[in-house]
């Protein structure tokens, strides 16, 4: 097993909001790890700053080390292109471009500037979209806007853009919560065809699903991870107090 | 009192505030029209004035004003787009910035005559354009600037925070992010708001009183440093300025500047409209 994402004494402030307190944890290539904990626990925070989209926000500061495949990502000469083009990140509300669903896809590649043919182009297409088993349903409209599919569809096209830049490492923000149950089956099938060729990090305030569909899971609290550990394991016996309170549903 | 009946009160009062405005905006429309539409002729729009402007058409005029509503726009588009992307996307939010804002602000609420001396002062007499296109083009770009500014950044602003977080975390950079995501969706209402300027430029008499508008020059211009007659301001001049003018040109000029700004209004709220269609985010 390897790790793909390690973390060592990872701190993060908002200004003078402490929101990550000394988190230690290893996510491993291939798996599914979860990250679970109640509102404003600090999980989408951590998400964060694997694909360094914290940046956005003034005032923040980070202590520690991120490290993907051995490279600091906190280190400030990180080019942030090359790491948001090997760390894709799916987002909670689904959120195509108002362009056609062909244009979603090829966005990320055609912002590289390379010179990419035609037939280049339309092959990446069809891999993204027939890695979001939505192939089928789309071929024939890879003109039409995006923003007419359903939910469920737009979000499998959010992950397809994606998977067209060809990154590592999938972050997926809470990426079921927009999405009835059904739909929310199918994406977590989706995500067990993806491990095999990515490293997936869940974010969910959902822990049936997080149960479902993870092979690891870090429980955080006020900013700290609690507890990590396999998913049965973690589930079945939780090794401190306030994980069995949360996932005993006492609070959340 | 009864609620109900202030409640009924209130809506009575809301309702004769708007009939009001209507029936005004509406007085004025067709005074004008009445009077100035039957002056209307091919000949009215094509032809000089002649007679000392008591015969004849309003042709260079109408061309003048065209001349300095698009040359206004040359100026104030490119430059007012760059100050609403560094606003709305790079600048931070600190002492610089709110003075800048404030500035934006204030500058929306000088009075057209004083940016009438202002490009006295500084194009004709200054940079020594003299009284010429350039000069009142100028004037009227600095005027409509905040204009400009103001809807192109509301219009940037309203591009949803989303597609530049998606944009920049599939490795965009944040130009790249602005050119091909923010601004494409911005356009429709930077459109309106330029278009709304133009409607301002065309129309106003003061900034071009001392900076371009000729009193009577029946020919057209030949370069950028010549001066130009202009529709608001040879309405002022036939209507004040020299006797004896029927009444059918003055409200023909009237008619037909009226009609240019609506005209621009018109084709910035089908835009809007058009575009509130698409949108769907």
């Amino acid at each position: 097993m390897t790790d793909k994402i390690v973390t060592k004494d990872l701190n993060l402030w908002y200004g003078g909001f402490h929101a990550l307190k000394d988190v230690n944890a290893a996510f491993q290539v291939n798996r599914i790890t979860a990250i679970i904990g109640p509102s404003g626990c600090g999980k989408s925070t951590l998400l964060r700053v694997f694909n360094r989209m914290n940046d956005l926000i003034e005032g923040v500061r980070t202590g520690g080390e991120a490290l993907i495949d051995g490279l600091d990502i906190l280190a400030p000469d990180t080019d942030l292109v090359a790491l948001r083009k090997k760390v894709g990140m799916v987002f909670q509300r689904p959120n195509p471009f108002p362009l056609s669903i062909y244009e979603n896809i090829v966005f990320g590649v055609r912002i590289r500037g390379a010179k990419v043919s035609r037939s280049e182009l339309d092959a990446i297409v069809e891999s993204s979209l027939r890695g979001v088993l939505l192939w089928d349903d789309l071929r024939d409209m890879l003109r039409s806007p995006a923003l007419r599919l359903s939910l469920e569809q737009r979000q499998r096209l959010c992950i397809a853009r994606l998977l067209a830049v060809k990154p590592d490492v999938l972050l997926m923000d809470e990426p079921c919560s927009a999405l009835d149950p059904q739909a929310t089956a199918r994406i977590e099938e989706l995500m067990r065809e993806l491990k095999h060729e990515y490293t997936i990090v869940i974010v969910t305030h959902n822990m049936q699903q997080a149960a479902r569909v993870s092979d690891d899971t870090g429980f955080m609290l006020l900013g700290e991870l609690i507890e990590f550990n396999r998913t049965e394991e973690l589930f079945a016996s939780p090794r401190d107090k306030r994980t069995e309170d949360y996932i005993t549903g006492r609070y959340g | 009192m009864n609620p109900y009946r202030t409640q009924r009160i209130a809506f009575f009062l809301l309702f004769m505030a708007n009939a009001l405005i209507l029936l005004l905006v509406g007085f004025v429309v067709v005074v004008i029209v009445q009077k100035g539409l039957p002056a209307i002729t091919w000949q009215f729009l094509s032809d000089v004035p002649r007679q000392g402007m008591r015969a004849g058409g309003i042709f260079p005029a109408i061309v003048g004003t065209l001349y300095l509503v698009a040359g206004a726009i040359v100026f104030a588009l490119p430059i007012g787009l760059l100050a609403a992307i560094y606003l709305s996307e790079y600048a931070k939010d600190n002492l610089l910035t709110r003075l800048i804002k404030l500035a934006i602000v204030n500058l929306a609420g000088v009075p057209s005559v004083v940016y009438g001396l202002f490009g006295l002062a500084l194009f004709v007499v200054f940079f020594k354009f003299g009284a010429s296109i350039l000069s009142g083009s100028l004037t009227l770009g600095i005027m409509i600037l905040p204009l400009i500014i103001t809807a192109s950044r509301e219009a940037l602003e309203s591009v949803p925070q989303s597609f530049r977080e998606v944009s920049l975390s599939l490795g965009a950079s944040k130009w790249q992010t602005i050119r091909h995501i923010v601004l494409p969706n911005a356009i429709p209402g930077i459109l309106t708001g330029t278009i709304l300027g133009l409607g301002r430029a065309a129309g106003e008499t003061a900034p071009i009183l001392f900076t371009v508008a000729a009193f009577y020059l029946p020919l057209l211009p030949g370069s950028i440093f010549d001066q130009v007659m202009a529709l608001p301001y040879h309405l002022y001049v036939i209507s004040t300025q020299v006797p004896n003018v029927d009444e059918k040109i003055r409200y023909g000029t009237a008619f037909v500047l009226l009609a240019l700004v609506l005209f621009m209004n018109l084709i910035a709220i089908i835009i809007r409209y058009k575009f509130r269609m698409k949108k769907k985010w």
